[in-house]
């Protein structure tokens, strides 16, 4: 990610939010980004999840420029590739957690076949713990039970990135523990990249990496990537090659 | 290729259905006003189509579907006598129009004539004395309030019978039955067989209660030609003027013949060709007032050729309709079908802003819901795609109930309070397409408000 501004309109005022943002992500990284509220993470994180253009600036998704992406280009990308975790956990209500973890698989560029969705949800379902819990309504789930499921189904489409926002925002401090260390699980088992974002330093540590924004720029960055490899391409934020095996 | 693919569509028809299955208070809400849209339509349809066949069905019985036929007019040395004056109607022309026209229902030759008629002490000049068939009575839609109408076999015995008016039995009778007495009319008995009911007046005010009907055999054979002449005195000028013996012209004097009798030898050297027995009218009922054009198309083409008129003659007869009551009818039918169109146009109107409220309601309140699938990868087609396909399924799954809850309450109406009412397909059909297309256009509003939403803003909603 290089220089990347983000300017929000004001009425007649230009309000720059991100001034300059240049940050690089290896693939497998798990990176917390910090700052506390107004610094801009969380606008940071609708960029990084292409779920927001920069105002200026390029950001290389694996290797692919989003910049300049239209937004079908750029919802099948976040159907692919980005995975989402919300503070509010954001399930769908009335829907069991199998329904709720397969909706993303309704979404992209070749659909996949039900039956194999089914088995995926259910797997996913199972990983995170919640096999018996299959058919029960978000309203009959606990805090990080709901959120269990919006990590399951974060990953039912197999992304490479996992963009968290505060995801323990909601829990209490055993529960925000266990989603954590399912974070940490994901990232050292399955080479996930994840993203948190969080103002809480408690969180922060257990990623590896800590990026502190504060009034729209990098403040601080506590183990920023592999340093030899910067000067050469574009400082581009996550991995460079697109298809890496997977484990 | 993947749009017309039939598995995407029951795919995307499941989700539908899941979506709504999800809020159901919210489905059934937004049903109900399609529903009650479609209801509404089809039950004032039908309760209005059978009104308006009734009132079609009462204005019809004041004669919208009945013709005159009369003969043309007779001229001599550039004098026309007027119309009716022509002998030229036979009652086989009658027989052959009920025959040979299919837009006619029934027929009834009339003759007519005036004269005065007497019970016991009391007399009376009806204003109609009517010779015709037992049919008569039918193509008037006219009843026997007591007693029996004759019968075909007194028109073939020229029986001396006949039917009383209400006027009539009040003038001569003074109230009493007058079922089976006998009244006389130039002399001649008749027995009653029955009293007419009421009609009262018609359009031009006259009244039609005062009347004798009696079969026009009758008329012709007993109560003499010449009592016929005196309805129409430029016939009789036209006629033969000598045959006249009615002694109430000898009341004003001058009236007599202008010309000198003919001697037995002039009438001798001046053979008259033999006389068809003439009619005076045919009475027609068409099948239905719709029909009466057709009646006198088919009526026209079978004289002509029954007469022998050549293509460039004129007609030797006229065809009359109802044309005030047919205008009245028409207006009348008119009137209904715009009253009707209004209260469906109302009851469409509502319910496609019932659906249109719920369904922004339901956006709204989704907002969350559209900015999570668009941040797990919906494109703004497939948010726009997911409403739509709800909207429609509503549509038609609150059509069909509307369909059956329309049909079902029309026919109950009918069966418990006994409404009149009319199956109408046409409702049906309309009602159903304008309420899905306004489901439709109406969902698809908020559902493209939806699909333009930022999935950001969306995820933020509260």
């Amino acid at each position: 990610m290089q220089d990347v501004w983000k300017t929000y309109r004001i009425g007649e005022l230009d309000l720059p939010v991100l001034r300059g943002v240049s940050l690089r992500v290896e693939r497998g990284e798990m990176v917390a980004l910090m700052g506390a509220s107004g610094s801009g993470k969380t606008t940071l994180m609708n960029i990084l999840g292409c779920l927001d253009r920069p105002s200026s600036g390029r950001y290389w998704l694996e290797g692919q420029e989003i910049t300049r992406l239209a937004a079908d280009e750029r919802a099948f990308l976040r159907n692919r590739k980005i995975g989402f975790v919300f503070q509010n956990f954001n399930l769908l209500p009335r829907t069991s957690a199998l329904e709720n973890v397969r909706m993303p698989t309704l979404y992209g560029p070749e659909r996949i076949p039900d039956r194999e969705a089914e088995e995926r949800a259910r797997a996913l379902l199972e990983r995170v713990g919640l096999g018996d819990r299959m058919d029960h309504e978000p309203s009959q789930l606990s805090g990080g039970q709901q959120q269990r499921v919006a990590i399951a189904r974060a990953l039912v489409n197999r992304p490479s990135l996992l963009l968290a926002d505060e995801p323990t925002g909601n829990l209490d401090s055993h529960t925000s523990e266990e989603i954590l260390r399912m974070f940490q699980q994901l990232n050292e088992e399955e080479g996930i990249t994840i993203v948190l974002v969080t103002h809480d330093a408690g969180v922060a540590s257990h990623a590896r990496r800590t990026i502190r924004i504060r009034d729209g720029l990098v403040e601080d960055d506590s183990n920023p990537g592999e340093p030899g490899r910067t000067p050469a391409g574009p400082p581009s934020m996550t991995r460079s090659a697109p298809a890496e095996a997977r484990p | 290729m993947r749009l017309l693919s039939r598995r995407f569509y029951s795919r995307t028809l499941r989700t539908a259905f899941q979506a709504l299955r999800r809020n159901i208070m919210r489905s059934t809400l937004t049903t109900l006003g399609i529903i009650i849209g479609v209801a509404a339509v089809i039950a004032m349809m039908e309760i209005g189509n059978g009104s308006a066949r009734t009132i079609e069905k009462s204005i019809a019985t004041m004669g919208a579907d009945n013709l005159t036929v009369a003969s043309g007019a007779a001229a001599s040395g550039g004098v026309t006598f007027g119309g009716g004056s022509a002998d030229t109607l036979t009652p086989e022309d009658a027989e052959a129009i009920l025959a040979e026209c299919p837009a006619v229902r029934a027929v009834a030759p009339l003759v007519r004539t005036r004269t005065q008629v007497v019970y016991g002490n009391r007399n009376w000049v009806p204003l109609f004395i009517f010779g015709s068939t037992p049919d008569y009575l039918d193509v008037r839609r006219w009843s026997v309030a007591q007693g029996d109408p004759f019968t075909d076999q007194d028109v073939r015995n020229a029986a001396k019978v006949c039917l009383l008016g209400q006027t009539i039995v009040r003038e001569l009778f003074q109230g009493l039955s007058p079922v089976g007495e006998e009244i006389r009319v130039k002399n001649v008995s008749f027995k009653v067989v029955g009293v007419l009911s009421a009609k009262g007046s018609n359009m031009m005010g006259m009244d039609q209660d005062d009347i004798i009907l009696m079969p026009w055999t009758t008329i012709k054979r007993r109560i003499s030609r010449s009592a016929l002449r005196e309805t129409n005195q430029s016939q009789a000028a036209a006629g033969d003027t000598a045959q006249r013996v009615n002694s109430l012209n000898d009341l004003y004097p001058g009236q007599g013949s202008l010309y000198p009798l003919p001697s037995a030898n002039q009438l001798a050297n001046n053979p008259l060709p033999v006389r068809f027995i003439n009619i005076d009218q045919i009475l027609v009922a068409a099948q239905s007032a719709e029909k009466v054009p057709q009646a006198i198309r088919q009526i026209a083409e079978l004289l002509r050729q029954r007469h022998r008129i050549g293509p460039d003659e004129l007609d030797d007869f006229n065809i009359r309709d109802m044309t005030e009551i047919t205008r009245a009818m028409t207006a009348t039918t008119h009137l209904m079908t715009r009253l009707l169109l209004c209260v469906a146009l109302i009851s469409l109107v509502v319910g496609g802003v019932g659906i249109m409220n719920i369904m922004l309601v339901s956006v709204t309140e989704r907002t969350r819901e559209i900015g999570l699938r668009m941040a797990v990868g919906a494109r703004a087609r497939d948010i726009l795609r997911r409403f739509l396909v709800e909207a429609v399924v509503l549509c038609l799954l609150g059509g069909a109930i509307g369909i059956l809850t329309g049909r079902g309450s029309s026919m109950l109406l009918r069966n418990v309070m006994k409404w009149p009412t009319e199956l109408s397909v046409g409702a049906i059909v309309a009602a159903v397409a304008v309420s899905v297309t306004v489901g439709v256009i109406f969902g698809y509003y908020p559902a493209w408000k939806a699909s333009r939403l930022d999935p950001i803003d969306a995820l933020r909603y509260e």
